[in-house]
């Protein structure tokens, strides 16, 4: 049973979201954590860079496979989370806080409504 | 279906984590790859390699034959002694590394790779219907009734005599598992029957190879658990199995060694014995001894913090996009802290120091050059 918080949003390629005005923190979710296993290597986006919903944008490594990182939303990257690329264990240990990876200034907020509630997520992972 | 071992279930009861191997359902990890890896390094690990091939190889003429087919000198195989060998084809390309054991005196027992069972069989059999004493030579394939582990990692020896009761029944004459020096085995006496202990391992830590009947492999397993956990052992799995191995620079079948690379460029010479008059492709490795090769396979190390490297990624020459070889393993390094593999160069670029590229998504991220292993213990 992964943990699947209630306050966010969660896109289909196991990204989680959460906004703050038209700010969006973007990570992974437990769910991806577990079956990534140990990440080793995080690599993200620089900031100023603009994304669209659905882009590449992110590279997890863990000891057995390279993953893409998708956005799941528009918007120019604020910030970037120096602490996870130096140490990567805590996407595995604190996938919804420490772990974070970058926030993004919502360039269209009307595409929070396309993302999935925690239920609709949990379904998605059980099947 | 994918296979599974005698031991599938003990692994469904830990919490496995199972991946496809070669057409098996192997645990990739139990706990995770990094603990595990660290607790052989540490303390002691216990492995599932029941996917290997035992094949039997008796008779009075049994050392001939097998000496004019493996690379190795079985010569020096006293009863209860085995060693590392390649199986060649004519041209050197290697067909399989593997273990011989000499279990009798003209008894051995071959421990070969999991994806190479069958060519192994059918080229020990192609060799033996060309060769004169083939009466003489008795060739089992026993794979599909043995299961196998391995426990490695340095508190091993404070536990493994409890788990066989009595003295040595075969093999090297010993009272108990710690009795084997590096090499050696002996058969002990586990129940009604008897489980064969080898004292080698493909991790670089003190430990055991045990070959045991399929039928009661699990019940050797449960023991072994649970006479180790006090000191430390813990289940581990094919991925902690790979970075062990990666660090110590043993090669992989199917990485490091193929059909079209020989034992000269994967820089195991030592154990290929010219010294033998005849052995299949030694024509073509004395010449290689003789004049060198144009690629070899050397260990890097990442120059600073990347994404790990990996095999069929790019290697280049320093500072350019020059492409002069390939990863054919590679890594984050549990134990080091940084990525490492092992991969062939063209030969002006195998000396140790030497600055390399490995491309990774585009990138060239800088590696050096370095000497095998890549981990050494701690003194």
């Amino acid at each position: 049973m992964s943990n699947i918080p209630g306050d966010l949003k969660y896109a289909k390629t196991h990204e989680w979201v959460r906004v703050e005005g038209q700010t969006a923190t973007i990570g992974i979710t437990d769910h991806a954590q577990h079956e990534l296993t140990d990440i080793v290597f995080v690599e993200l986006p620089e900031k100023g860079r603009k994304l669209k919903a659905g882009e590449a944008c992110a590279v997890v490594e863990s000891v057995k496979t390279a993953s893409d990182i998708y956005s799941p939303l528009s918007g120019e990257v604020s910030e970037v989370n120096d602490t996870v690329v130096k140490d990567p264990a805590l996407v595995n240990s604190e996938p919804y806080t420490g772990g974070w990876f970058f926030k993004l200034k919502l360039s269209n907020p009307a595409e929070l409504e396309a993302l999935l509630l925690p239920a609709a997520y949990k379904q998605q992972t059980e099947t | 279906m994918l296979k599974r071992t005698p031991l599938w279930a003990a692994h469904q009861k830990l919490g496995a984590r199972l991946v496809e191997f070669g057409g098996w359902d192997m645990p990739v990890q139990y706990s995770g790859i990094i603990q595990e890896h660290l607790a052989v390094r540490n303390a002691a690990g216990l492995f599932d390699i029941s996917h290997m091939g035992e094949i039997f190889v008796t008779g009075p003429a049994a050392l001939e034959f097998l000496n004019a087919t493996v690379t190795n000198d079985l010569r020096k195989c006293e009863v209860g002694r085995g060693q590392y060998t390649l199986l060649c084809n004519e041209s050197g390309g290697v067909i399989d590394d593997l273990y011989v054991y000499r279990i009798e005196p003209i008894g051995y027992l071959l421990v070969v790779n999991a994806s190479r069972v069958a060519h192994d069989m059918a080229w020990l059999e192609r060799q033996l219907a060309r060769f004169p004493a083939r009466n003489l030579v008795n060739l089992v394939n026993a794979s599909e009734q043995r299961g196998a582990m391995a426990v490695q990692g340095p508190k091993v020896a404070d536990f493994i005599d409890q788990c066989f009761a009595a003295p040595a029944l075969a093999g090297t004459s010993v009272e108990r598992p710690t009795g084997l020096r590096k090499n050696q085995l002996a058969a002990f006496p586990y129940g009604n029957n008897s489980v064969w202990v080898a004292r080698t391992g493909y991790t670089g830590e003190d430990g055991f190879e045990l070959v045991a009947p399929a039928e009661f492999i699990e019940d050797v397993w449960d023991k072994v658990l649970a006479v180790g956990r006090p000191f430390g052992l813990v289940p581990c799995g094919l991925g902690a199995r790979d970075t062990l191995r990666t660090e110590m620079c043993y090669p992989l079948y199917g990485h490091e060694l193929d059909e079209k690379r020989t034992p000269i460029e994967a820089g195991l010479g030592s154990f290929v014995a010219l010294q033998k008059l005849e052995f299949t492709g030694r024509s073509v490795l004395a010449a290689q001894k003789d004049n060198g090769v144009g690629s070899q396979c050397v260990a890097f190390k990442m120059a600073e913090k990347s994404a790990p490297p990996r095999p069929g990624y790019p290697i280049c020459a320093a500072g350019s996009h020059e492409r002069i070889g390939e990863v054919t393993s590679g890594t984050q390094s549990p134990s080091l802290g940084v990525g490492i593999g092992m991969g062939y160069v063209r030969k002006e670029f195998a000396t140790p120091g030497t600055a390399v590229g490995i491309e990774i998504r585009g990138k060239a991220a800088p590696a050096v050059v370095v000497p095998k292993p890549i981990y050494r213990k701690p003194i």
